[in-house]
């Protein structure tokens, strides 16, 4: 039977997969691919605990929070095709502009 | 007892989330992503919340993966290939992915959440989630819309070229 712990493991390990793509990685794809690691990890997390809790409500919020991500892709792939015409790069160290 | 299943769906996403990030190839990395949100859609079916799965399912895998291979297509493919990595930097990202997952994995095993038969509260009933959406949370149901629509234009409106309009509005 499964546990509360071994979802809340997996999704630790998720979080930390995402964290070191988002710190490592320069590929503005990539970067996005991490954060939907994240996000992901974040949604079982809310799964988990709507199940541990016997309570609709975290299934709900993880409705919702995967409505928002897939907002967030179509705007972050909006602006990296935007910053791949100006640059011709989607490496996220040559985009230098906003530098002060 | 560890339930196989649930083993397997768990190196299913891992395994492909690291996939996800290090290969070679970034559209392989967009699959790769598609098939962790698979996995975690799996988690969703063993946790008893199938409208859940099928909306990760429907948005993730049908929606979001295929906006990745679409962008990573538009994108030249020697600009893929020519990331210098940082063997320092990845150095230190791989000791701060351990350190995280030591740190909060010990927290959690040490916590009060480390409990045997934790799911004996009864699954909820899906149709419940309906109810809510449209009684309680229907405010939020109206103001997602709202911001799905503007994320749609705004990316219609990010991905406009205006130096080819201009041109062509010349050219007539």
């Amino acid at each position: 039977m499964n546990e509360l712990i071994d979802f809340l493991i997996v999704s630790v390990v998720l979080v930390a997969v995402g964290i070191y793509g988002l710190v490592v990685k320069r590929n503005a794809i990539r970067m996005l691919i991490s954060i939907e690691i994240i996000a992901n990890a974040a949604n079982l997390n809310l799964v988990a605990f709507s199940r541990y809790t016997g309570n609709i409500q975290g299934q709900v919020f993880a409705l919702f929070s995967i409505a928002i991500a897939a907002a967030e892709v179509a705007i972050g792939l909006g602006l990296i095709i935007v910053a791949y015409r100006l640059y011709k790069e989607i490496d996220v160290a040559e985009f230098r502009s906003m530098r002060g | 007892m560890v339930d196989p299943v649930f083993v397997g769906i768990a190196v299913l996403t891992v395994g492909s989330a690291i996939v996800a990030l290090e290969t070679r190839e970034l559209i392989y990395g967009a699959i790769g992503l598609a098939v962790s949100m698979l996995g975690i859609a799996g988690f969703f079916l063993l946790l008893d919340a199938p409208f859940v799965a099928m909306f990760q399912i429907a948005v993730y895998v049908g929606a979001v993966a295929v906006l990745i291979i679409f962008a990573v297509m538009l994108v030249r493919t020697q600009a893929l290939f020519s990331m210098r990595e940082d063997k320092g930097r990845k150095l230190g990202g791989i000791i701060l992915m351990l350190v995280l997952m030591g740190g909060l994995g010990a927290a959690l095993l040490a916590s009060g959440l480390n409990t045997q038969n934790s799911f004996t509260a009864p699954p909820v009933d899906f149709t419940a989630i309906g109810e809510e959406m449209l009684t309680y949370y229907s405010p939020a149901l109206v103001v997602l819309g709202l911001v799905l629509a503007g994320a749609v234009i705004a990316a219609l409106a990010l991905a406009r070229r205006e130096d080819v309009e201009q041109k062509d509005e010349r050219a007539n």
